[in-house]
C-alpha cells in the first residue's frame, strides 16, 4: 500500500506556504483547533464547532471549508490557506479587506476572517456575482452585528474596483 | 481537569476533562481559552489513513478491528468536536484522497448515471446533474452551505441514513442502487432498502460504498423541504418528486417524517393519475394529500412537532404535482 499513514498527535500541515509541525494535538482534533492551539494561527475564529457559522473557513486545496469540519490529521499532504494568507507581503490588505475599513463591514470583528475568506473565495471564482448570487453563496458566515448591509457594500466595492482595473 | 480558570459553582466535572455541559458552549464564553481545554488523555498513537485507491481503502476497511469511515467530515467532525472521542485502537480513514470516488460517468445506451461516493454537494449543483436528475441538484442545492457543500459527499448521506437526508431522499425518488464494496466482493443495494433505521444501515463494517447508478428517465423532477431558514437547516419535512413520462409512473419520496425515508405508493398512484389519466385535479388533489399524510410516520422532537411535519408533507406534495403539471403544460 501507497499511502501515508499519520499519528493523530504528531503531524505536518502545509499552512499558508509553510510546512508546519504539530507536535502533541488531541486526536481526532479539528483543523481550526490545531490552528489556533498549535500553530497560533488564531486568526481564524472558532464558535458553533459544527459548520452553522462559517466563522472558521479556511481554503483547503483552494476549496472553501470550514476548518472545524476538518480533521487536522487528515490533510497533511493538502495546502491550507487562512486569513493570515491575505495580507501583501508589505503588510498592506488586500481588496477585501480594505473594503471591510472603508464600508464599515466590521462592528465586533468576530465572523470578519471568515467573511473575508468567503467573499475572497466567492469574487475569484465568480467575479461578477450578482446580489442574489452573493446572498446565496454567504449563507454560511452568519454576522450577529451587522445586519449584512455593510458587509454587502463591501462586497460591491470590490466587484466594481476589480472591475475599472481591467 | 479545566485548564485555566475555575469552575463555576454547581457545575458536576467528570473525570477525563468532560464538563457536564459539553465543551463548546464553554468556548463562547471564554474566547482566549484553548478550543479543547481538556488534557489530552491518549498516550497511545491514533492513526489516520488516507489511502489513495478503493482497493487500499477496502484493505485499511478489512485490517482495522475498530475504524471510522471520514468522508466530507460534516457529521463526523460534529461528532468529535462535541465530546465525542476516538476510541482506543480506533483507526480513522480517510476518503478524501480517492481520485475514483469523485468521479461520474454517464451510459447514454444503458440511460445510467453512476455517481462516485465522494462526489460533493457543489458538483452535484452544477451540470450534469442539473440537466440530467434535476431532484438530485436541487436536493444538494438545500444542503448546508458553500462550506458545508464544498465538504459533504453523496455516499457519506447515504451511508449516515439520516431521514433527513436531502440526497438520500433525492436518491429514494430516483430509485438509485448503491455499489457496496469489501475485500470479500461487490454487491449492489437499492438505496430505499440500505437505510434500516434512524442513522442505521445494513452495511458491515467491512464495507464502503463505491458508487450510485442512477437511472435516467424523462419526466419532472422536483425537491422541496421545509426549514426555518433557506440555508443552513435541517429539513423538518422534504419531498422529492420524480415522475417517468414514459413508463407513465411517478416515485414519491417523503423525508424527515419516519424513521427512514418513505415511499407511498397510494399517494404515487393517485398522482400518476393526475398527471397521466384523466383525474379531476381538485378532488385527486386532496386525495394525494391524504394518502402522503396518511404513510408518514414523524414524530416531535426538539426541531418540530408530528403534527407540523404530518401537514407539511402534503403541503410539499402538492405544490410539487403543481410544478410538474405547469412543466407539461397541463392545466385541470
Amino acid at each position: 500500500m501507497n499511502h501515508p499513514i499519520v499519528d493523530e498527535r504528531d503531524f505536518e500541515l502545509t499552512v499558508n506556504g509553510t510546512r508546519m509541525s504539530v507536535r502533541g494535538a488531541v486526536p481526532g482534533a479539528s483543523l481550526l483547533q490545531v490552528l489556533r492551539d498549535q500553530l497560533q494561527l488564531t486568526g481564524t475564529k472558532g464558535a458553533c464547532e459544527e459548520g452553522e457559522c462559517g466563522s472558521c473557513s479556511v481554503l483547503v486545496d483552494g476549496v472553501l471549508m470550514c476548518s472545524c469540519l476538518v480533521m487536522a490529521a487528515s490533510v497533511t499532504e493538502a495546502t491550507i490557506a487562512t486569513i493570515e494568507s491575505l495580507a501583501h507581503p508589505d503588510g498592506s490588505l488586500n481588496d477585501v479587506q480594505q473594503a471591510f475599513i472603508d464600508c464599515g463591514a466590521v462592528q465586533c470583528g468576530f465572523c470578519t476572517p471568515g467573511l473575508v475568506m468567503a467573499i475572497t473565495d466567492l469574487l475569484d471564482r465568480r467575479p461578477n456575482a450578482d446580489r442574489e448570487t452573493v446572498r446565496e453563496e454567504l449563507a454560511g458566515n452568519l454576522c450577529r452585528c451587522t445586519g449584512y448591509g455593510r458587509i454587502l457594500a463591501a462586497v460591491d466595492q470590490v466587484i466594481s474596483q476589480r472591475a475599472a482595473q481591467q | 481537569m479545566i485548564r485555566g480558570g475555575t469552575v463555576p459553582p454547581g457545575l458536576v466535572t467528570i473525570p477525563l476533562g468532560i464538563d457536564a455541559l459539553g465543551t463548546s458552549r464553554w468556548n463562547l464564553l471564554k474566547f482566549n481559552e484553548p478550543l479543547r481545554r481538556v488534557d489530552n488523555p491518549y498516550n497511545w498513537p491514533v492513526p489516520v489513513i488516507t489511502p489513495q485507491t478503493v482497493d487500499d481503502a477496502l484493505i485499511a476497511l478489512a485490517d482495522a478491528p475498530v475504524h471510522r469511515l471520514l468522508a466530507g467530515g460534516t457529521d463526523e467532525m460534529v461528532k468529535l468536536n462535541h465530546g465525542g472521542q476516538l476510541r482506543q485502537f480506533e483507526t480513522v480513514i480517510s476518503l478524501s484522497r480517492i481520485a475514483e470516488l469523485s468521479t461520474w460517468t454517464i451510459d447514454p445506451a444503458r440511460r445510467n448515471l453512476t455517481i462516485g461516493a465522494a462526489v460533493s454537494w457543489s458538483r452535484l449543483i452544477e451540470e450534469p446533474f442539473v440537466s440530467h436528475v434535476p431532484v438530485l441538484a436541487q436536493a444538494a442545492r438545500t444542503v448546508g452551505s458553500p462550506q458545508i457543500r464544498n465538504a459533504g459527499t453523496i455516499g457519506g448521506n447515504v451511508a449516515t441514513a439520516s431521514p433527513a437526508g436531502d440526497g438520500l431522499c433525492a436518491l429514494v425518488a430516483l430509485d438509485a442502487v448503491a455499489t457496496v464494496r469489501s475485500t470479500r466482493g461487490e454487491r449492489r443495494v437499492r438505496v430505499a432498502e440500505l437505510a434500516t433505521g434512524p442513522k442505521r444501515t445494513d452495511l458491515e463494517p467491512d464495507e464502503l460504498i463505491v458508487s450510485l447508478d442512477v437511472p435516467l428517465t424523462r419526466g419532472f423532477q422536483g425537491y422541496t423541504k421545509v426549514g426555518v431558514r433557506n440555508a443552513m437547516v435541517i429539513s423538518l419535512a422534504g419531498v422529492a418528486l420524480v415522475v417517468d413520462d414514459e413508463g407513465q409512473s411517478v416515485r414519491f419520496a417523503l423525508g424527515s417524517v419516519g424513521p427512514t425515508i418513505l415511499r407511498s405508493p397510494a399517494a404515487e398512484d393517485i398522482a400518476a393519475d393526475i398527471l397521466f389519466g384523466a383525474q379531476r385535479r381538485d378532488d385527486a388533489m386532496a386525495r394525494v394529500v391524504a394518502a402522503i399524510r396518511d404513510t408518514a410516520r414523524p414524530i416531535d422532537d426538539h426541531r418540530s412537532t408530528a403534527a407540523y411535519r404530518r401537514h407539511a408533507v402534503g403541503v410539499l406534495a402538492s405544490r410539487l404535482i403543481e410544478r410538474a403539471l405547469i412543466s407539461r403544460g397541463v392545466d385541470r
